[in-house]
């Protein structure tokens, strides 16, 4: 099987779990945005929950199928059809040799993921399939999809999906008007002010048209203020400059103390900008569903209420695994 | 120095060695770090030194994060009373400086920089009291540098200049991020050099650039086969100035398969360099260029 690359959407790109153990070479992990979305297609299409899938944000490709197989849509609402042929997003469904996957119009959220039985079959870079575009590594070629791309699908799947299977609403994530996006405080939120600090977590935040895989910037609300310092040694002369130092997936940096961006999976590793916080690694997929102009807050949580919401996460991960045995 | 734990969410600790910037905290860094490797503690996914601080990646599912901190702190008070010598590499780059391309990306940045009128080159010689680039070059390919952190890009090091800190060159970053910088562009901010190992935005003053590659994901270029990036913290850098005759033949070598950098293998001991650092640091150059 592979599959042919009409036309590309937006920007699409192979991506798998990520990979691990480069990060202090500045090599983020990359993956899934919305890794429930990402797990659950491969499982509806009877994949490893790891196989590599296509990530579409915003519009959605348009692919030519050459053999026969099964393919599953998750993630934003964007409708989709196979030879113009409405299909059931969140489901595994059939495709005959030579039909056609197109989209309409996103209606909500920001991006698809479409695995197709197999998985999709590129070289290994560093223990991922995953896309990493800044560096013109992994996925396909290192770079988003182009018209006339040919990708290969592993033709090694030894459960070839089962059509119609789905996984109704409730064994999703619920969906919210405003997002909110949970954080732990830290690392040098200590520089700001009490009201700057307030004003963060009670603002309500758009997401700027800035807004990729390697972070999201948020506009709207108040400019911070730091308590006064005299700057260390090396770190500049802004008062949100540090000295260059490593960022977290989902860490929270005021440049300039103007507009937070949250690091997403395609993070810059390290720089000068002091972190004021970190989304817990459960809100990481909310973010991946955000598009500009959405309104978002920041909640202050503690420690044991994110280990909790990993907790009830993998228990919602645990039951669609259950749904799909 | 007090290391300051701090948790970035559900699943990142970072350790502050120290707030402002030091071979010593530096050297601190490299040693925790490597012991927190050397330890393998079940549930770490990534262990990231910079300057001075540290970040270690793990999953709560395996290892608590009150735990992982503990464990730290314990790695940190037997690390205690080292020689704070290590066996490195010191390589020799070889930089183009006010070359054509940085100068042409600068010139469509102006509006986003401190001094409209100046290059990049003037601004920072004029700042740090310099009567011309030539003496502010000189400076910044005195004395070695110190690979003090990867990051940012692929393969992207941050340098720190192995001088007393009353001769630290200091340069503030852009007021606003440039969308562009030339790949192997020599950038500049706060005291630490950083060469761009691909092309992309970027907020450091820009000096010149190299024609040898520090990152190649495809392991092609000649020295990247083993590796697709270059530097390791606490590698030592000398950078030489050169001209774009030598710049070109570099380039064709590079295309050709044929260009190897200078690299010899040298102990650096911190307390020795903190005694004598000129002399500790001629010292150590011999190494790059004696036999």
């Amino acid at each position: 099987m592979a599959v042919k690359v009409i036309s590309p959407g937006l920007s699409t790109t192979v991506q798998d779990l990520g990979r691990h153990g480069y990060y202090h070479l500045g090599i983020p992990m990359g993956g899934g945005m919305d890794m429930f979305a990402l797990r659950c297609a491969n499982l509806l299409v009877g994949n490893d929950e790891g196989a590599a899938v296509l990530e579409a944000v915003y519009m959605g490709p348009e692919l030519e199928f050459t053999s026969d197989g099964h393919i599953a849509v998750t993630g934003a609402d964007m409708p989709f059809r196979i030879d113009g042929i409405l299909q059931e997003s969140w489901a595994c469904c059939a495709v005959r040799a030579g039909q056609r996957l197109s989209f309409e119009y996103l209606k909500a959220g920001a991006r698809v993921y479409i695995a197709i039985a197999g998985g999709i079959d590129v070289p290994v870079v560093l223990g991922s399939r995953s896309t990493y575009a800044l560096g013109g590594m992994g996925g396909f070629e290192g770079r988003a999809l182009k018209a006339d791309d040919l990708i290969q699908v592993s033709g090694s799947t030894n459960n070839s999906g089962k059509a119609g299977r789905n996984l109704p609403p409730g064994y999703r994530r619920e969906q919210s008007v405003m997002t909110e996006l949970r954080v732990i405080s830290g690392m040098y939120v200590h520089r700001l002010t009490e009201e700057s600090r307030a004003d963060f977590y009670s603002d309500v935040w758009k997401v700027s048209t800035e807004a990729d895989r390697i972070g999201y910037r948020f506009m709207g609300g108040h400019k911070f203020s730091f308590l006064e310092r005299e700057q260390p040694f090396g770190a500049g002369s802004d008062p949100s400059n540090i000295v260059d130092s490593c960022y977290p997936y989902g860490s929270i940096q005021i440049p300039g103390g103007a507009e937070p961006i949250v690091l997403h999976r395609d993070a810059v590793s390290g720089g000068g900008f002091a972190v004021i916080g970190t989304v817990i690694s459960v809100d990481m997929d909310l973010i991946g569903q955000l598009q500009p102009n959405m309104e978002t807050r920041f909640v202050e949580v503690s420690m044991e209420q994110a280990l909790a919401a990993r907790k009830d996460r993998r228990q919602l991960l645990d039951r669609a695994r259950q749904h799909l045995l | 120095m007090k290391t300051r734990y701090s948790f970035g969410g559900d699943d990142h600790i970072v350790g502050e060695v120290d707030t402002e910037m030091s071979l010593e905290a530096f050297f601190k860094v490299l040693l925790i770090t490597k012991l927190v490797r050397a330890k393998a503690i079940a549930g770490v996914m990534e262990v990231c030194p910079a300057n001075a601080s540290y970040m270690v990646k793990f999953d709560p599912d395996v290892v608590a994060p009150a735990g992982m901190q503990e464990q730290l702190q314990e790695i940190e008070r037997s690390a205690g009373d080292t020689d704070q010598r290590i066996d490195t590499r010191i390589i020799e780059l070889p930089v183009y400086y006010n070359d054509p391309w940085t100068r042409e990306t600068l010139m469509r940045f102006r509006d986003r920089h401190q001094d409209p009128d100046s290059t990049d080159l003037e601004y920072a010689a004029r700042i740090n009291g310099f009567e011309s680039i030539d003496g502010f070059v000189d400076a910044h390919t005195g004395a070695p540098w110190f690979v003090s952190m990867i990051g940012f890009a692929a393969g992207l090091p941050w340098l720190y200049q192995l001088v007393d800190r009353s001769r630290q060159l200091q340069v503030p970053k852009y007021i606003r991020p440039r969308t562009d910088t030339p790949r192997q562009t020599i950038g500049y901010g706060g005291c630490f050099t950083a060469i761009y190992s691909v092309r992309g935005a970027g907020g450091y003053q820009m000096f010149g650039i190299t024609p040898v590659p520090i990152f190649d994901p495809r392991q092609e270029v000649r020295h990247l086969r083993d590796s697709m990036v270059f530097f390791n913290p606490g590698d030592i850098v000398k950078f030489r100035s050169m001209e774009r005759s030598e710049y070109d033949r570099i380039l064709t070598d590079v295309e050709a398969g044929e260009y190897m950098p200078t690299v010899k293998t040298v102990t650096f001991s911190l307390d020795e360099w903190q005694r004598d650092i000129e002399g500790y640091n001629r010292k150590t150059l011999e190494v790059l260029y004696g036999g």
